[in-house]
């Protein structure tokens, strides 16, 4: 398992956008910010409120309690099935840049003390577009959420459906919706986060499967491209089509929720939705056995954690 | 993903223009040599090797752009020619109840061989008027919605579901968009997934990527021997991977987008032959072929619990697609194939 959450929080995490160097400008408002001052604003331009596009890994390490997450099927990846012309030296670059094998990560953890399954598309990793291996990996967080009666929640960022394993990665739009649909008879819950940018087949399937749907500030989202719509209806669209506002405005999604406010909205919705709580937040039980105080042991009989007897201390499962 | 603007005049029906050209023209030769005693037998043979060519050059081992061309075909059977052929008793079904009735997606009530049954799909036009009354058969979300609706009282009243697909792509609109394109097909999909009913899904000409998908998930999926089903559009794809869409051509076959290919990956059970050319050679001649494999489907379909056909329609969607795992539970995995 990766143990990148016990590394130092941002201090060692890669810029993948933004050229090395103290200082970081934003793309949007132009404004020198200081990387460092940046980084511990969650990367949030503090002059204009831009949310910078995140790694997968980074997603996760910022919303899941510390030293929490267990990520599942880090090795698996995709193959080249059509053996079509360039994947494979796109699939070995995209490794090299990311250090992912694949454009997903997946695994368990604590959000504010309440258990769930997690997962984020990268969109540094081919565009986290989504192929075999990614709709795999999707299928089997929501049968994992559903094999172990916890809600789910997964970070959308994609251009869509991966061309270059053909109608085998348009399958994975029937692949993961069938996941997602078991889930919802399971009567367990789902929330589904759309960050900058998803489109395609990724909106056309699980990202707007959602029991709650959320988006982050200023995020695109939609199914066709813009360009492909102006060519269509041939007028200009407007400067905010398809932004998580607009989309907010049109009735779309539930909430757009800036990335200070994710987890504690994440542990309010899984409170309603009905996520097991653990004896004790990892967060708050590290920092009394800093203060030399007991382990709370007010949850011990949470009835949520007798229900998954795999449960250890910290509320984690193995892996299966 | 679609491309909207209507098609120009495509390269299969180009070639099949000249074939029809040489074909008038060895008429009007034989005409002359009939009526005026002129010895052409030379030039109308000359004209007969040269429209045998092009009928080779058309319908021998057409390659994938090629069969993109014939599943674009303007003549090509349309939902319209399968409805009226294949059923009686047909009742149109309008409206999604949110929006507005979407031509571009039919849902009805009919009968197969007397036996009831909920129909839905694409509604491409057969000339430019009905194609733009249709929007060349590119759904907006309440089309799907229709759909959906259709499938829900199909599952109500148990009945099986018969759906035809045959679409460019879901609508790329800014209207489309603000009403929801994208929850529409994604709620289509994960409600076939587990519609309660036997589902039969036939690909007769364009399966344009997510826009067919929203009515293509089923228990049997077939696929008329020259219909493409594909993740883009050839045009799109070489678009955007080598920015140049003069190089479909390349990517049709790249895409793997065929029936044989397909059928090889797992992705639809059953290849319906068509005549020697293309359906629209002879559009009645693909009818029986149909019938023949939706009664069989039906036939068999019928005969399981509802319980099982679900499960084996998650485990065949569970299974598409292919994999590497470094190790699986701790054992050297290698590459795995999700689905034999």
């Amino acid at each position: 398992m990766l143990n990148w959450l016990r590394r130092p929080k941002y201090g060692t995490l890669q810029r993948r956008e933004m050229p090395a160097g103290i200082w970081a400008k934003c793309p949007r408002c132009t404004t020198l910010v200081y990387r460092k001052e940046l980084d511990r604003n969650l990367r949030v331009c503090p002059k204009c409120g831009y949310h910078h596009r995140l790694s997968a890994e980074e997603r996760l390490a910022i919303t899941l309690d510390e030293d929490s997450f267990v990520e599942f099927d880090s090795e698996l990846t995709s193959t080249d099935p059509l053996a079509f012309a360039g994947y494979a030296e796109k699939l070995q670059e995209a490794r090299a840049k990311t250090g992912r094998a694949e454009a997903v990560l997946w695994g368990e953890g604590l959000i504010e003390g309440r258990r769930t399954v997690a997962g984020a598309l990268d969109f540094f990793f081919m565009g986290g577009s989504m192929g075999s291996a990614v709709g795999e990996m999707v299928t089997r967080a929501a049968e994992h959420a559903r094999a172990h009666a916890l809600p789910l929640i997964l970070f959308a960022a994609s251009g869509g459906a991966r061309m270059q394993e053909g109608v085998l990665s348009l399958m994975q739009l029937a692949k993961t919706s069938a996941a997602i649909g078991r889930l919802h008879d399971a009567g367990l819950g789902y929330i589904s986060v759309m960050c900058d940018p998803t489109t395609g087949g990724v909106t056309a399937s699980f990202a707007f499967l959602g029991d709650i749907l959320l988006a982050e500030p200023g995020a695109l989202i939609g199914f066709a491209g813009r360009r492909v719509i102006e060519q269509t209806i041939r007028k200009k669209l407007p400067e905010d089509f398809q932004t998580a506002e607009f989309c907010l405005q049109k009735g779309l999604i539930d909430l757009v929720v800036s990335r200070a406010e994710m987890r504690p909205t994440l542990a309010a919705l899984l409170d309603y939705l009905g996520a097991p709580r653990v004896a004790v937040p990892a967060r708050t039980a590290a920092d009394r056995a800093a203060a030399g105080e007991d382990a709370a042991p007010e949850a011990a009989a949470d009835p949520a954690t007798e229900r998954a007897p795999e449960a250890d201390e910290t509320g984690l499962t193995e892996r299966a | 993903m679609a491309s909207g603007s209507p098609r120009p005049q495509t390269p299969a029906a180009e070639l099949d223009r000249q074939l029809a050209e040489v074909r008038q023209e060895i008429e009007r030769l034989r005409r002359l040599s009939r009526d005026q005693g002129l010895a052409l037998d030379a030039e109308i043979a000359r004209l007969e090797e040269r429209a045998a060519a092009l009928t080779t050059a058309i319908y021998t081992d057409p390659s994938p752009w090629h069969i993109v061309q014939l599943a674009r075909h303007p003549q090509r059977p349309r939902l319209h020619d399968y409805v009226t052929a294949l059923f009686t008793d047909v009742i149109e079904l309008h409206g999604d109840r949110r929006f507005r009735d979407d031509p571009a997606m039919f849902a009805g009530l009919a009968r197969l061989d007397g036996e009831p049954l909920v129909v839905v799909g694409h509604n491409k036009g057969k000339d430019t008027k009905e194609n733009i009354a249709r929007n060349f058969g590119m759904p907006y979300p309440e089309g799907y919605r229709k759909a959906l609706r259709a499938m829900k009282l199909a599952e109500k009243f148990r009945l099986p579901v018969v759906a035809f697909v045959d679409t460019p792509g879901a609508f790329p609109g800014d209207a489309a968009e603000e009403r929801g394109q994208a929850e529409a097909i994604a709620r289509n999909i994960e409600e076939m997934t587990r519609l309660r009913t036997p589902v039969v899904v036939v690909i007769t000409g364009e399966g344009g990527s997510g826009g067919a998908l929203a009515v293509a998930v089923g228990d049997a999926v077939l696929m008329l021997q020259y219909a493409v089903y594909t993740v883009i559009s050839p045009e799109g794809c070489a678009a955007i991977l080598w920015h140049d869409a003069t190089r479909a051509a390349e990517a049709a076959e790249a895409l793997r987008l065929t029936a044989a290919d397909l059928l090889r990956l797992g992705v639809v059970d059953e290849v319906l032959p068509e005549p020697f050319g293309g359906a629209h050679r002879d559009p009645d001649a693909v009818i029986p072929a149909v019938r023949r494999a939706l009664h069989a489907h039906l036939q068999d379909l019928r005969t399981h619990p509802a319980e099982e056909l679900l499960e084996r329609r998650y485990a065949k969607y569970r299974g598409i697609g292919r994999i590497l795992e470094a190790s699986v539970n701790g054992e050297p995995g290698g590459s795995r194939q999700l689905r034999p």
